[in-house]
């Protein structure tokens, strides 16, 4: 009875192991399966991207989640109310607005900084570090010193002048933190690729006749792509802090709006009576936080980018 | 008939190294032809400067009687030149499959019939099917080398460089790979352009040949003369000697 489901199992197990696959959608999948297996050896990796997928689908699901409005606060009958309340299960901030509601919307902010800030500064890092390698000459003097520019300045501070001069809002909060996060990734690009760029694979490139850009973006880029996921996945921590802060400092997400930095902001006032609420949010962005760190360090160990080499 | 290659008077220099100085040779369309020397003597930077991998300071290169200078190659060039390195092992790219690998210089050259050439190259270095689509990491020294051998020959040039091609595989497939190189020059016509430090090897495969050392040429004679042993050049017999004290020795 119980083989009966077991052996389709270990069937799909041994085509995605296969040695010859027979199909380039095999060998792919065959790959990545690999990659998950070591991942899924490692427990807190695991955790780490079960505290991900929480946030994603709290995000989703935030509507149906939510049990209050998470702007409309019910200002006479429910002001700083203490967790643990009836039907405020995390308690009230100081407008009557339910904090567990805020914070699940808040999700929906959270998610869209990070994934908007990786997506706007892990490929521009990934080209700039990648082309400045590969070409190297002037082309990679000029631009390596334009991102030794960017990194001279501490980030929150050049975060929060773009901030203040973009004007305040989530979107330019995000704009602000893309510009001063890609340089640390061109570095990692870079660095990746000047160990590449002279390796007999890519001179066999050269040889086929194939365009510098042609190298770059098909045979240098995928070399360097795994150690930059897991660079900007470990980044992702310091991210939400960057944008957290930024709210904190009244440059991010404006009231109404539940971002958990502004929430800590406002919670200040009344931290000492009030404890609730400025820590619950502060709890919040450190488990996002730390899944976003266990889920790098565990990539980190999946993607090894030595494999590559044996 | 012109050569099919010739090198005029080449020197190379990275920085202040000289790696060549005025070396010249003269393939023969249809030949096979060695390099010979110790590490270091430059027979592979000759290779490396023919394609446009080394920089070139002085000197000319032709093939088919155009000359190319610099370091810069037409895409019409690798069509006619395709190179093969010593280590299998490091000139796959490790994240792609073999079927990848075949089919970039068909994209590069917009070649049609991609699926039936990537077939034909697995079938004629010896590979079946099944090994399409792995990964260089899924395969042997020997195996790696057939692909390499595949990639360069996709293209159909007419002349192979061979930079030791079997250094880095032991024995047995060394044979097995160098009778492979044998059987597909044999069946496309084409000329080679061996480095080995093996004089066995080179004297099975070649014609003729020459002994490099700091960078320049130093003798050059037939595969016949070396197996006899009739050389005239000092550096030349030293080597024959080193080879045949080991094989004594063994």
């Amino acid at each position: 009875m119980s083989a009966l489901p077991a052996a389709p199992r270990q069937g799909r197990r041994a085509w995605l192991l296969s040695n010859s696959p027979a199909s380039r959608l095999q060998a792919r999948l065959g790959r990545a399966y690999m990659v998950w297996l070591r991942f899924s050896a490692n427990g807190l990796a695991v955790a780490g991207l079960a505290i991900i997928l929480l946030l994603v689908l709290v995000a989703i699901f935030a509507g149906l989640l939510a049990p209050h409005s998470p702007t409309l606060g019910d200002l006479a009958g429910a002001r700083l109310l203490p967790p643990g309340t009836p039907g405020y299960l995390l308690g009230t901030d100081d407008q009557g607005r339910d904090i567990l509601s805020r914070l699940i919307y808040g999700s929906r902010l959270t998610l869209f900084v990070v994934v908007l800030v990786a997506v706007i500064a892990a490929p521009v890092g990934l080209l700039v570090g990648t082309v400045a390698g590969y070409a190297g000459g002037w082309l990679d003097a000029v631009l390596m010193r334009i991102t030794d520019i960017f990194l001279a300045f501490p980030k929150l501070v050049l975060a929060l002048a773009f901030a203040a001069a973009l004007g305040p809002g989530i979107e330019n909060a995000v704009i602000a933190i893309a510009i001063t996060s890609w340089p640390p990734y061109a570095r990692i690009a870079r660095a990746e690729t000047l160990t590449v760029r002279n390796s007999d694979y890519i001179a066999a490139v050269r040889l086929v006749g194939a365009s510098p850009w042609r190298i770059v973006l098909r045979h240098v880029m995928p070399m360097c792509l795994s150690s930059l996921i897991v660079r900007v996945t470990l980044d992702m921590a310091g991210i939400i802090l960057t944008a957290a802060g930024l709210g904190f400092l009244g440059l991010g997400a404006q009231p109404p709006t539940p971002e958990w930095g502004a929430m800590i902001a406002s919670g200040r006032r009344f931290i000492l009576d009030q404890w609730w609420v400025a820590t619950m949010p502060g709890i919040a962005i450190f488990v996002v936080s730390l899944g976003f760190n266990l889920l790098g360090d565990g990539l980190r160990d999946a993607l090894d980018p030595k494999e590559g080499a044996q | 008939m012109t050569d099919a290659l010739r090198v005029d008077r080449l020197g190379v220099a990275f920085d202040h190294f000289h790696a060549l100085r005025d070396v010249s040779i003269r393939v023969a369309r249809g030949e096979s032809f060695g390099l010979v020397g110790e590490s270091g003597s430059g027979k592979s930077t000759l290779l490396r400067a023919v394609v446009g991998l080394a920089p070139i300071t002085s000197g000319s290169i032709a093939v088919d009687g155009e000359v190319r200078a610099g370091q810069r190659r037409s895409r019409a060039f690798f069509r006619k030149v395709q190179m093969v390195f010593q280590d299998p092992y490091g000139s796959l790219h490790p994240r792609q499959t073999v079927d990848r690998l075949l089919l970039e210089p068909l994209a590069v050259h917009g070649i049609d019939g991609a699926e039936a050439r990537i077939r034909r190259a697995l079938d004629e270095v010896g590979l079946g099917p099944s090994f399409r689509f792995r990964y260089p990491h899924q395969m042997s020294g020997g195996q790696r080398q057939r692909v390499a051998i595949a990639r360069a020959l996709i293209l159909e040039p007419e002349i192979l460089l061979l930079d030791e091609p079997t250094s880095a595989l032991d024995a047995s497939v060394q044979a097995e790979v160098l009778n492979l190189l044998e059987q597909v020059r044999r069946d496309r016509g084409l000329t080679f352009v061996m480095v080995s430090h093996d004089l066995g090897v080179v004297t099975h495969m070649c014609e003729r040949l020459v002994t490099m050392r700091h960078g320049r040429v130093v003798e050059m004679l037939t595969a016949a003369a070396l197996a006899t042993g009739a050389v005239s050049n000092a550096y030349t017999q030293e080597l024959l000697r080193a080879s045949k004290g080991f094989v004594r020795a063994g």
